[in-house]
C-alpha cells in the first residue's frame, strides 16, 4: 500500500521531538479523525534552524510529519510556506489517494507554525 | 528468519487440507449438474445433500430442507433480512437489530428504510452485549423480524441469543441470527435456541470462500430475492457450486468433530494473550465481553496511538492483525461496533483485534506479547497525546 520511502520514513522518522523552547507550535488535525500533529521551529535569520514533530496517527501520517522537516529545514520562512501537501506527498513518492486528504497534514502544521511565529513576533513589536 | 505470526484469522483462513481433497474431484471428475436426471446429474445431487447433511448436523437443524446454500454470509443476511421483510409486508414494516450488526446486515436494512420500512437499532452495554430489555420494549405490534448476530467477529462478545428468541416468538416476530462469526467457533443449536434464520458462512470454518448457507425453519415466511432456475428450492437459484459446497460440508463436519478441543485450546491461547498484552503494556484495555467471548477473538485497546501505525510496526516484525475490522477501513472511519460499546473516537482508532487459528501456538502468543510493548513505546514517544510521566 505504502511506497518504501513512505515506510523508511515511518521506521526511522527524522526530527521526531519537540522542541522546549520553540519559536513557533503549530497543530493541525483531530484524534477524532485518527490524526493529529504538532510541528516545533526554532527560527534564526528569518530562517528554520531547526524542526521537530509530534504525530498521533497512521503510516502516512508519521511519514509526512518526517518528511516535511527534512523538506523545510534551512528553507526560509517564505519558502517555507510555499510548500505544499503535494510536494510532501511527492517527495514520498506518493500517498495512497484516500490517505491525501486525511493524514496529509504536515504542510498545513508547518505553516501553522510559522504563522505562530509570525504571531508572535508582531505582537513583541 | 524472522518469525512469522498470523493472528488475523477472521480476515482470511487457510482451507483446511482436508476439504481441498474433499472438494477436488467435483471440479473435473465428477462435474454433473445436481439438476439432472442421469447417473452424472445423481453423484453431484449426492455430493451436494451430503454436505448439507452435515451442515444441518453442526447447526442442530431438524431436516436438510431447512438448510439453503447461498455465495456466503453476505448473500445469507441479504436474503434472510429482505426475504422476510417482503414476503412480511402485508404484516408489519419494522425490523429489530443491534447497533453492532455487520455490514452486510446494516446495509440491506439501510436500503429497506428507503423502500419504507422502519428499522430499530438496539444499543448495546459496554461490552458488547445487547440491551434485551430495550430490545423488548422496541417490539411492537408492526414488527415483523429481529436480527441479532450470534456473535460480534470483531469484539468477539456472543450475545444471549436464546433469551432474545423467545422475547421475538412471544411477540410474533421471526428470529434471525448472523452467526458467521460464530459457526464453527462454538455450539448452536437453532432449535433449542429459538432460531427462525440464520446465516453461516463457509470461510469462516476453514472452508472456501464464494459459499455459505442460510438456515430457514420450516413455517418462516420468506421469499426470494435471487430468481432463476428454481435451484435451492426457488428460494436461491443459479447452477449448484458443488465443489464450493462439498468443501463447506466438509469444514463443518471437521469444526463439529475438533469444536471441543480445539475451542478449548484457543480459549487458553486467547486468555494467555490478552493477559499478556494487558500486563505487559501500561494502559491497555480489553474490548469486548471478558468472559462471553469467542474462543479466537483478542481486541485489546491501547491509549494515545493509532491502529494502522501499530499493524505496520507488527508487520515488520512478522506479526499480521486487524485494527477493528478490515472491512471497515476502507472508509477510514473507525469502527461502528468499537464506538457503540461507548468508547471515544481516538480509543477506536488504537485499538487491535487479534483472531486466532488452527495454526497458532502458544510461542505465537509469547512472541507476540514480546514484541507489542516496545512497539507501543515507540509510537507512544511519536504521539503528542501520551502524558510525559508514562514515558518516563
Amino acid at each position: 500500500m505504502y511506497t518504501e520511502k513512505v515506510m523508511e520514513h515511518f521506521r526511522n522518522p527524522h526530527n521526531m521531538g519537540e522542541i522546549p523552547n520553540a519559536d513557533g507550535v503549530g497543530t493541525v488535525g483531530n484524534p477524532v479523525c485518527g490524526d493529529l500533529m504538532t510541528i516545533y521551529i526554532k527560527v534564526k535569520d528569518n530562517a528554520i534552524e531547526d524542526i521537530k514533530f509530534k504525530t498521533f496517527g497512521c503510516g502516512a501520517a508519521i511519514a509526512t510529519s518526517s518528511m516535511i522537516t527534512e523538506l523545510a529545514k534551512g528553507k526560509t520562512l517564505e519558502e517555507a510556506m510555499k510548500i505544499s501537501r503535494g510536494d510532501v506527498a511527492d517527495s514520498l513518492g506518493g500517498l495512497p489517494p484516500i490517505k491525501m486528504h486525511c493524514s496529509n497534514l504536515a504542510a498545513d502544521g508547518l505553516h501553522a507554525a510559522i504563522q505562530d511565529y509570525l504571531k508572535k513576533k508582531e505582537a513583541q513589536k | 528468519m524472522m518469525r512469522r505470526v498470523y493472528m488475523d484469522y477472521t480476515a482470511g483462513m487457510p482451507v483446511d487440507r482436508r476439504v481441498v481433497e474433499a472438494m477436488l474431484p467435483y471440479f473435473s471428475q465428477q462435474y454433473g449438474n445436481p439438476s439432472s436426471l442421469h447417473s452424472w446429474g445423481n453423484e453431484a445431487r449426492k455430493a451436494m445433500e451430503d454436505a448439507r447433511a452435515k451442515i444441518v448436523a453442526l447447526i442442530g437443524a431438524k431436516k436438510s430442507e431447512e438448510v439453503f446454500f447461498t455465495s456466503g454470509g453476505t448473500e445469507s443476511n441479504n436474503m434472510a433480512i429482505k426475504g422476510v421483510a417482503y414476503r412480511n409486508k402485508d404484516r408489519g414494516n419494522h425490523i429489530v437489530a443491534s447497533t453492532i450488526e455487520h455490514m452486510s446486515v446494516m446495509n440491506p436494512c439501510k436500503a429497506l428504510m428507503k423502500e419504507g420500512f422502519n428499522v430499530t437499532y438496539v444499543p448495546v452495554d459496554k461490552h458488547g452485549v445487547v440491551n434485551v430489555q430495550s430490545l423488548e420494549k422496541t417490539i411492537t405490534d408492526k414488527t415483523i423480524l429481529v436480527s441479532i448476530m450470534y456473535a460480534n467477529g470483531e469484539i468477539g462478545t456472543i450475545e444471549p441469543i436464546k433469551e432474545i428468541g423467545e422475547i421475538a416468538h412471544r411477540r410474533g416476530a421471526f428470529f434471525h441470527v448472523d452467526a458467521v462469526a460464530a459457526a464453527g467457533q462454538v455450539p448452536i443449536n437453532v432449535e433449542k435456541e429459538n432460531i427462525d434464520l440464520m446465516s453461516i458462512s463457509s470461510n469462516d470454518m476453514y472452508g472456501p470462500k464464494g459459499v455459505g448457507a442460510l438456515y430457514v425453519k420450516t413455517g418462516t415466511r420468506i421469499q426470494p430475492i435471487i430468481q432463476g432456475g428454481g435451484q435451492e428450492r426457488g428460494l436461491r437459484s443459479g447452477t449448484e457450486n458443488v465443489p464450493a459446497m462439498v468443501g463447506m460440508g466438509k469444514a463443518a463436519e471437521i469444526a463439529k468433530a475438533e469444536m471441543k478441543t480445539e475451542g478449548e485450546r484457543l480459549s487458553r491461547l486467547r486468555d494467555k494473550l490478552i493477559k499478556g498484552l494487558l500486563e505487559s503494556v501500561p494502559i491497555s484495555f480489553l474490548n469486548g465481553h471478558p468472559t462471553q467471548r469467542l474462543p479466537n477473538n483478542a481486541n485489546v485497546r491501547f491509549s494515545y496511538i493509532e491502529g494502522e501505525s501499530l499493524i505496520l510496526s507488527l508487520d515488520m516484525v512478522g506479526v499480521a492483525c486487524s485494527s477493528g475490522s478490515a472491512c471497515t477501513s476502507k472508509t477510514l472511519e473507525p469502527s461502528h461496533v468499537l464506538l457503540a460499546i461507548g468508547l471515544k473516537h481516538e480509543e477506536a482508532h488504537g485499538s487491535l483485534l487479534f483472531t486466532l487459528g488452527k495454526q497458532n501456538t502458544e510461542e505465537d502468543v509469547d512472541y507476540v506479547v514480546n514484541a507489542l510493548p516496545n512497539i507501543v513505546k515507540r509510537l507512544r514517544t511519536i504521539s503528542p497525546l501520551t502524558p510525559k510521566e508514562l514515558l518516563r
